[in-house]
């Protein structure tokens, strides 16, 4: 493979910190040495010039549902990967609750084989217990050797605390990393929004913000128990970053994330019931919003991710209450993140070491940073360029999104896995 | 006589000395079990009673056979069919029997502690044949045994014990009685299947096996209980196979002349792959359970001639 020089960048450093003018010399998919922004190419060179846009880390993903197997109709590997893409999406970690889930050695290798079709780098996490029924632990040890990144049952939380231990305590013997979706079941069951003014008086059923806590509180207390690797997907509300903050304290092996989302709307933007803002966990208050934001800023919160879940329309059209949750997310996940840069006080190194750097070394990946060495997978994008989205321009097969309409900025021009250039023209 | 003990309730209690003098006295009645006549009248006129409160051939067959090798009268009580499923209670049923004067109790009983309760309201010697997951002392007994004659020594040795640590009341005992004796020990198993508290009993912990297997002189495997094998404890028998079962690739990490235990019964392809168990040059399973009748004939001999000294001393009017 011929050698790229990208000239004239923006370059974005997450592990440095750095948000500056340079170039970036890559070679065999790698990246290679950083220059001044005109640097000289070296013979043979392929030059892209960036023209003063962003070129940062590709970003990694963190908990993306793909339809397959089961629900094609939703997403494919091959959609996911074209949305991807476009999006500056370079990694998906992809999500175990399909339909079967990803529960035994078979059918990891069953999706490991079909993510062949996706034009990005796709890994996959497993089921923590058989069928995310919560009574009986996976085969962890087969798995994490077929390389499953983490052990997960999604959004649906192992309430036998009993089990959750054994989980742990084995997971830790292997070195895997579970992670977990902090909620008291009982407490959430059938709750559509977060309880208060607006869901009382629209007639949501609601769950006190509490059952985030107190679910926070138990896994926590499980880990320091079994002294396991583990991850909490979304942490949303500020009552519960004193027990994280704790936890690190006691130096428990402990991260956590949160959704863009979580992170970019609240509770009121549910408005007249539009289904499109329905999410597990509940879209939450302002204050929260706020205090999440903050989170990251501090580096309470590493990672922030989509949580892509496609939904067909049928899934939307209904009561609110009885509507799927989630949205579509690979391809807005920048943009709507450039909100935070924009308006929200976070400079791009902050946001990157969240959605690239600190993903990629919780998973043990070499990507998400511009060390030299590291895998070539870049993103080319302008911070600034407007437009209004247009959710039926979107590359998912779904189209549930709750930025239709909305004027966003932040366009990418250009994405390379390993140096191949897989969305983009002619710079 | 060096061996004092009133009951054989735990290996906790005995002394080395006491452990020795058993030992010796098994060893010899391993060679009397491998003669033509196999009789002694050590126990002749008294009688023994076998109360197993839960389901075990053969260490029933095992106390069976050394109490009537000694020539004691031997009963068998299935106590799971008995008064017990009337609503007896263990103590009621204690004194029922103690009625009967019986010289030698033998009792298994899936509670831990059971047969200390029961030790104390009755007037014989009463031998624990295992309690719930505290301790099995004829076992660890036997296991040492077999272990003196295959290695030469009860001492210095690396003792590697694999599987489920935390349900196995085998383990326990061994633990006990490997430790007085001075041999390091190292517990193998996954972190769902080790006991609490593990890291404070003076043994070395490993999660891998082969780590854990690296140059032991023994290596004992645990029974793997079916229920535990359903994804409460470990994923399934595959995993558990793949990762803790004993097969030639593992074993070729202990020592050259390591043996093979096994308190029995296997499950082949679970804990132990079959060709290692039937090989004679590593496999002294079928030892062990040879070992187990000499080792309860001991244990018999030496609770009966202090229950005789008690009684004699008792009847002259020495306090004792």
């Amino acid at each position: 493979m011929t050698a790229i020089l990208f000239s004239n960048a923006r370059l974005i450093d997450p592990e440095a910190g750095t948000d500056g003018p340079g170039s970036l010399l890559v070679g065999d998919g790698r990246i290679g040495g950083r220059g001044a922004p005109d640097e000289a190419a070296p013979e043979g060179a392929e030059i892209v010039d960036c023209g003063g846009r962003v070129l940062a880390p590709g970003l990694i993903d963190w908990g993306v549902k793909i339809g397959e197997p089961g629900e094609r109709h939703k997403e494919s590997f091959r959609s996911a990967g074209l949305a991807a893409a476009a999006g500056g999406v370079t990694t998906i970690i992809a999500r175990p609750d399909t339909a079967p889930p990803i529960d035994t050695p078979e059918s990891l290798e069953f999706v490991t084989r079909r993510a062949a079709d996706a034009k990005v780098n796709i890994r996959h996490m497993a089921a923590l217990t058989k069928q995310r029924a919560g009574r009986e632990m996976v085969e962890i040890g087969f798995l994490s050797d077929l390389g499953a990144a983490a052990f997960t049952d999604g959004v649906r939380v192992v309430s036998d605390s009993k089990l959750l231990s054994r989980c742990m305590a084995y997971a830790r013997g292997t070195g895997a990393l579970i992670v977990g979706h902090p909620q008291d079941a009982g407490l959430s069951k059938g709750a559509a929004a977060t309880s208060g003014k607006f869901a009382s008086l629209y007639g949501i059923p609601a769950v006190s913000p509490m059952a985030e806590v107190m679910g926070l509180d138990r896994d926590l207390a499980l880990v320091a128990m079994t002294g396991c690797r583990w991850h909490a997907d979304q942490v949303t509300l500020a009552a519960a970053l004193p027990a994280l903050r704790r936890a690190r304290a006691a130096g428990l092996d402990v991260t956590a994330g949160i959704s863009i989302h979580h992170l970019t709307l609240n509770e009121f933007d549910v408005g007249d019931y539009r289904t499109f803002f329905r999410f597990t966990p509940p879209l939450r208050s302002e204050d929260d919003r706020e205090a999440m934001v903050q989170a990251v800023a501090e580096g309470v919160i590493d990672v922030i991710a989509s949580f892509h879940t496609p939904q067909d329309e049928e899934s939307k059209r209904l009561p609110f209450e009885a509507a799927a949750p989630g949205a579509v997310g690979l391809q807005t996940l920048l943009p709507a993140a450039m909100r935070l840069y924009h308006q929200g006080g976070l400079s791009l190194p902050q946001l990157w070491r969240a959605m690239s750097l600190n993903p990629a070394k919780r998973l043990g990946l070499e990507a998400g940073r511009l060390t030299p060495g590291a895998p070539a997978d870049l993103v080319l994008f302008d911070p600034d360029a407007p437009f209004v989205l247009d959710r039926f321009a979107l590359l998912s097969k779904s189209k549930n999104t709750p930025f239709d309409g909305a004027r966003m900025e932040g366009r990418v021009s250009g994405t390379w896995i390993g140096g191949n250039r897989v969305f983009g023209g002619a710079s | 006589m060096s061996f004092r003990a009133r009951h054989l309730l735990g290996i906790d209690h005995l002394s080395p000395p006491e452990i020795v003098t058993l030992l010796d006295l098994a060893q010899d009645y391993a060679g009397l079990n491998r003669r033509t006549i196999k009789h002694s009248d050590a126990l002749a006129g008294m009688t023994q009673i076998n109360m197993f409160f839960e389901n075990s051939t053969r260490t029933q067959s095992s106390f069976e056979l050394a109490g009537m090798r000694l020539g004691a009268d031997v009963m068998n009580m299935s106590m799971q069919t008995s008064s017990v499923k009337k609503g007896e209670t263990l103590i009621d049923t204690a004194l029922t029997l103690n009625a009967m004067q019986p010289d030698l109790l033998v009792v298994r009983h899936p509670q831990s502690g059971a047969v200390n309760l029961l030790a104390e309201k009755v007037n014989c010697a009463v031998i624990n044949a295992g309690d719930g997951r505290h301790e099995h002392p004829t076992q660890a007994l036997l296991d040492a045994l077999t272990i003196r004659r295959a290695k030469g020594r009860l001492h210095r040795l690396s003792v590697a014990i694999c599987g489920d640590i935390a349900h196995s009341r085998v383990a326990r005992s061994n633990l006990i009685l490997l430790g007085k004796m001075e041999n390091r020990i190292r517990l193998i198993g996954p972190a769902t299947l080790m006991p609490a508290g593990v890291g404070e009993m003076g043994v070395e912990v490993f999660e891998d096996m082969r780590e854990g297997l690296r140059g032991a002189d023994v290596v004992m495997m645990l029974r793997l209980q079916r229920e535990r094998m359903d994804g409460g404890f470990i994923p399934s028998e595959r995993e558990y196979y793949h990762r803790w079962g004993l097969d030639a690739e593992k074993l070729a990490l202990a020592a050259p002349d390591a043996i093979v235990m096994h308190p029995g019964p296997m499950n082949r392809g679970v804990e132990i792959d079959g060709t290692i168990a039937d090989d004679i040059n590593r496999s002294v399973i079928q030892d062990q359970v040879e070992m187990g009748v000499a080792v309860r004939m001991a244990a018999l001999d030496l609770l009966a001639r202090n229950l005789r000294a008690e009684r004699g001393a008792a009847a002259a009017g020495v306090m004792v």
